[in-house]
């Protein structure tokens, strides 16, 4: 299970750019990055290497912080890999709420970030699928 | 222009005198009739016989927004219920409307006065009036058109809202007199312009503007825009609706119709009568009113009052265009807003007590309310979905209570201004 860091940012200038300093300030390398954006506010979802420590310092400066489970899925970086892979979860019932993918890779494949509603649960069926899940120790350190 | 000349010139001995006799009465429904008053009286040591001269006046107990809040919604009727004949209502300071009820004889007396008023306004027998004040709860609409209709004047009853059919109506029907807020007067102004009518088509002389404040700047704008005569109305539903001051053709202060209420001008710190032009909070003391007599009614308006005569002839005392107010009560689109309102909204659906801020503007010459909301970590989930809910059962729960559309704009935390730790709860941008 991946510790994923979710804030609320409001559609202004400059918010991004500040939210990405105050981590740098306190060393936090940020793995991978999502924006759902609404026309006057957005959520920004975070992979970073620390999530403990950049969720204090976000709650430190006064944002509006949660964190949340979600896994890390390695897929096949070919054509088809991912497809195949939401496939299986989709045949397994799983429902992925959103995603995004991962900045670099592992050396299988490429890394994306899925949120479904009971990643608890939702671990063994898709291992069972023949799906690689990665902990949080490898995302953190990659 | 008057409509009851005998009255309304009527010389200030024979008015007191009257005065004084039907505060007597009042004081006597409200003390049998209101357990509220009574309890109020005697916690003073006060009987209705106390009131012997109109100096008494100010030994009675004020009436607050929040005493009409504590006895919602029929606690402070003075008459059997079976001798209610109507209820309006406007917004509370929270969640509860306040409720104003009356006798078939107050609607005939709201009739009365508003009959002068529109009549000191410039509408006659002969006169076409578009009342596009809302009809419903809020007193607008039914005061101006019982009044309207005792002088028999041919009334439009259209209500407000639907722009390019008012003014339709106004060109086809040849309206001459239009009722409605100031700010809607200034938004036909300009919907016509864009409509490319001409002036010359249409035949209005008066306009009769009120529920919520406007400066003689405004004036001059209806004035020189629509080319009419514009007149200052004021009321409240707590007191009677509107009606209970108009100004005469001077333009120069508001008559406040003194048979049927006693204004007072006191400091709103310590509650003292302040004398003859000072400026201070307006108070009214109901005199002819069945069901729902007001002793001492604190408006949270501020206001001067003056007694010296006026060149139109009337008789009654004149209160200044209302400053402003004493409390942080908004004026919106006519409607009385009160930020404690929105945050029990918030409230009951975030379930936390939200920082927020209220932001008005004048967008074109209509007023809108856009509510800021800072999104603590409580109503943060992850999911974009979870703001958006929170975002619209705000938004509905706010209309609700208000009963006026608002944007709800959801902010960061910490960013709406703070003075001394203490929220700012309105940002009024207006320029009125």
């Amino acid at each position: 299970m991946i510790k994923q860091i979710s804030l609320f940012l409001e559609n202004k200038k400059g918010r991004l750019a500040y939210v990405c300093r105050v981590l740098a300030n306190e060393q936090i390398n940020i793995r991978a990055l999502s924006i759902a954006d609404t026309t006057n506010f957005g959520v920004l979802r975070l992979i970073v290497n620390n999530p403990e420590k950049a969720y204090e310092v976000l709650q430190k400066n006064n944002f509006a912080v949660s964190m949340t489970d979600v896994l890390a899925m390695e897929v096949p970086d070919v054509p088809g890999g991912l497809a195949g892979a939401l496939e299986r979860l989709d045949q397994a019932a799983i429902n992925v709420e959103y995603m995004y993918a991962f900045l670099g890779k592992t050396s299988h494949g490429a890394l994306v970030i899925i949120r479904v509603e009971n990643p608890e649960e939702a671990i063994p069926v898709i291992r069972e699928a023949g799906i690689k899940l990665l902990d949080g120790d490898e995302v953190y350190s990659l | 222009m008057y409509w009851n000349q005998h009255r309304e010139c009527l010389p200030r001995e024979q008015l007191e005198e009257m005065q004084l006799a039907r505060l007597k009465k009042v004081v006597e429904r409200v003390y049998y009739n209101v357990p509220f008053y009574r309890q109020k009286f005697q916690e003073r040591g006060l009987e209705p016989s106390d009131i012997k001269s109109l100096a008494d006046l100010k030994n009675l107990p004020f009436t607050t927004k929040q005493d009409l809040r504590d006895n919602y919604p029929f606690g402070m009727f003075a008459a059997p219920m079976s001798e209610i004949v109507r209820v309006h209502a406007s917004s509370g300071t929270t969640g509860k409307p306040t409720v104003v009820g009356y006798t078939r004889t107050d609607l005939n007396n709201w009739a009365e006065i508003m009959a002068r008023s529109l009549t000191s306004g410039g509408t006659t027998k002969d006169s076409v009036i578009q009342i596009a004040f809302g009809y419903g709860l809020f007193t607008g609409g039914f005061g101006v058109h019982y009044g309207a209709e005792r002088i028999g004047a041919l009334v439009i009853p259209i209500s407000g809202g639907n722009t390019e059919r008012q003014i339709m109506i106004m060109k086809d029907f040849g309206t001459t007199v239009l009722a409605c807020t100031p700010s809607y007067a200034i938004y036909l102004a300009e919907t016509l312009e864009k409509m490319g009518i001409d002036r010359s088509e249409l035949k209005l002389k008066y306009g009769i503007f009120g529920a919520e404040p406007w400066s003689e700047k405004m004036r001059e704008e209806i004035e020189k825009r629509l080319n009419i005569t514009a007149i200052d109305i004021y009321g409240l539903s707590e007191v009677i609706g509107p009606g209970v001051a108009i100004e005469c053709q001077e333009k120069k202060g508001l008559h406040i119709f003194e048979d049927h209420f006693i204004p007072e001008i006191i400091d709103p710190v310590t509650g003292e009568v302040l004398p003859e032009g000072e400026k201070g909070e307006l108070v009214f003391t109901t005199l002819t009113k069945e069901a729902f007599p007001v002793i001492r009614y604190r408006t949270r308006d501020l206001s001067v009052l003056t007694r010296k005569p006026c060149p139109c002839g009337r008789t009654h005392i004149k209160m200044a265009k209302v400053f402003g107010r004493t409390d942080d009560m908004l004026i919106i689109r006519g409607v009385n807003v009160f930020p404690s309102q929105v945050e029990t909204a918030i409230l009951e659906v975030a379930g936390v007590e939200p920082h927020y801020l209220l932001v008005v503007d004048r967008v074109g010459s209509l007023d809108e309310l856009e509510i800021q909301v800072e999104v603590s970590p409580r109503m943060f989930s992850d999911q974009v979905k979870g703001l958006e809910d929170l975002e619209r059962k705000i938004k509905h729960r706010v209309e609700s209570i208000l009963g006026i559309s608002v944007r709800i704009r959801l902010v960061e935390p910490n960013t709406l201004p703070r003075s001394e730790g203490k929220a700012c709860r309105i940002f009024d941008r207006r320029n009125i």
